[in-house]
């Protein structure tokens, strides 16, 4: 009779986060922006049925990368707890805080299940102010469950770190709607051309109003605050 | 728990049925009671006269050139008392469309309620808006749904209207308690002082009026139902309480203020005085 193999719980943990984190490695960026009415939202994203960027509840947004089958999932999963408990107490129960904190005890029991595959996912919780909360949230989620409040800006994907630099550098506090949003395509634009000079056979990627999806949480709307920006819009700021 | 092939519904009360039934009664009773031969048949005494339960009088729709003009009163009695005067009994489910329900007042804005909640959830599931007859459509499948309540007494019946952007005008559904649903091109009114609403509206009522001509005629049907029907509510000039109407067109759905409505109570009464 053969015995089992031995598998340390450290070597089981390790190849997981190695699984998941060669996943977001590969996702494309999505960044989430405070401007001076809101959050917006920009992802590249050249599909015009599959998004990125979605309403989750009233004030509440989920922008999302890494394998879609599985932030997909995870989307349906949050609208489907949302409306539960906002019909089962109120609409105003229903908070980003409690979001994240759902998702983080789900992402974080299916990391820890012996025989799972770990999402490839990488999320981040939107929240607009309004009359149950002061400020702005931004809520970055990992692959494992752990989670962070962000503050002004947020990035999520495989080259967040180097968007984050750039943002640090020009991310105004109280910017216009229209400069958050240039400013979004113009991280996008350096970043790609930044993997152009590493290889130069490829051809340059062209960021247009049709391959780059922009959502936002806009306070002066009425009690739906998300609205996605259709292209014709986007293509005035070309 | 998550498990990510669980979460394919678009319909949000199935969603509720599988997950969180207790949420749905008393729509679906959580645990089905099995009829035998020895229990007492179902009939139309059992739970509805063995409860004090509110009951929601009149409401109407009308089409009108732009779109559709939905209303109702805002009383709701308890066997012959008044039991709420500024109950509200017509409901916004989206951007374009709403519902007007008579019957057991109770059921009937949970019925509201979870419905907006449906048409919501199904938007942003899969992304696009439900089409005017698919919320049609589903509502008439729930009522059907609800079979058993209806033989027990409990009884709701809606009015659905809304601007169909596709055919560029305003649309009404009427339904009976088992899910019937039926067109209805021009006007309609339900509860009890429908059929005097409905009275007044065949006699004024006109195709390709105006939205002042429908504000009118709808307003002097309400003011019929009260006039005729002890459980209906009129204008009530010193609670300054006012029926409800909303009006849905191409920009979507607003609420006619209840300055105006005031106004046209006041323009009405001055012209049944003469």
């Amino acid at each position: 009779m053969s015995s089992p193999y031995y598998v340390s719980p450290e070597q089981i943990i390790q190849d997981k986060r190695d699984l998941a984190q060669r996943g977001i490695e590969q996702a494309k960026e999505v960044i989430a922006l405070e401007y001076n009415n809101g959050i917006v939202m920009v992802a590249e994203n050249p599909l015009t049925t599959v998004f990125k960027i979605s309403e989750v509840y009233d004030r509440i947004a989920l922008a999302a990368t890494g394998l879609s089958p599985e932030y997909e999932a995870l989307r349906r999963y949050g609208i489907e707890q949302a409306e539960i408990k906002g019909f089962n107490y109120n609409r105003e129960d229903v908070t980003a805080k409690w979001l994240t904190t759902v998702y983080s005890q789900s992402i974080g029991a299916n990391f820890r299940e012996w025989d799972s595959k770990p999402l490839e996912v990488e999320l981040l919780v939107c929240e607009v102010k309004g009359d149950a909360s002061s400020s702005n949230r931004i809520y970055h989620l990992s692959f494992d469950g752990t989670f962070g409040e962000e503050e002004q800006y947020a990035v999520i994907g495989g080259r967040a770190d180097s968007i984050v630099e750039i943002l640090e550098q020009e991310h105004r506090e109280g910017m216009s709607l229209e400069d958050a949003i240039r400013l979004g395509i113009k991280v996008f634009e350096t970043i790609e051309a930044d993997v152009d000079e590493e290889t130069s056979e490829e051809p340059r990627y062209e960021i247009a109003a049709d391959t780059i999806e922009v959502a936002l949480l806009d306070e002066e709307q009425e009690r739906r605050k998300f609205r996605r920006l259709p292209t014709e819009e986007l293509e005035k700021l070309f | 728990m998550f498990d990510d092939r669980d979460y394919s519904s678009s319909n949000f009360i199935e969603v509720l049925r599988q997950k969180r039934p207790d949420l749905l009664a008393p729509f679906h009773t959580v645990n089905p009671p099995t009829h035998s031969h020895q229990t007492a048949p179902v009939s139309g005494v059992s739970a509805k006269s063995d409860l004090d339960l509110l009951e929601g009088t009149t409401v109407l729709a009308a089409v009108y050139d732009e779109g559709v003009v939905i209303a109702g009163d805002r009383q709701a009695t308890d066997g012959f008392q008044v039991g709420e005067r500024r109950i509200e009994k017509v409901f916004e489910i989206d951007k374009s469309s709403a519902i007007a329900i008579a019957g057991i007042a109770g059921l009937a804005i949970e019925m509201a309620r979870l419905f907006q909640v449906q048409v919501e959830f199904y938007e942003k599931i899969e992304g696009t808006m439900l089409s005017l007859d698919g919320k049609a459509n589903f509502l008439s499948n729930w009522l059907r749904a609800n079979l058993n309540m209806a033989l027990e007494g409990l009884i709701v019946v809606p009015i659905f209207a809304g601007y169909d952007s596709k055919q560029a005008q305003g649309r009404i559904f009427k339904y009976d308690a088992i899910g019937g649903r039926y067109d209805e091109s021009t006007y309609y009114a339900i509860g009890s002082g429908g059929k005097d609403a409905r009275s007044t509206l065949k006699k004024l009522y006109r195709p390709g009026m105006s939205r002042d001509e429908i504000l009118k005629i709808v307003s002097e049907a309400l003011w019929d139902a009260a006039d005729e029907d002890l459980g209906t509510g009129g204008p009530d000039l010193i609670r300054d309480i006012f029926p409800t109407i909303k009006v849905i067109d191409q920009s979507g759905i607003s609420d006619i203020p209840d300055s105006d409505v005031k106004a046209l109570y006041t323009e009405l009464l001055e012209r049944l005085k003469d």
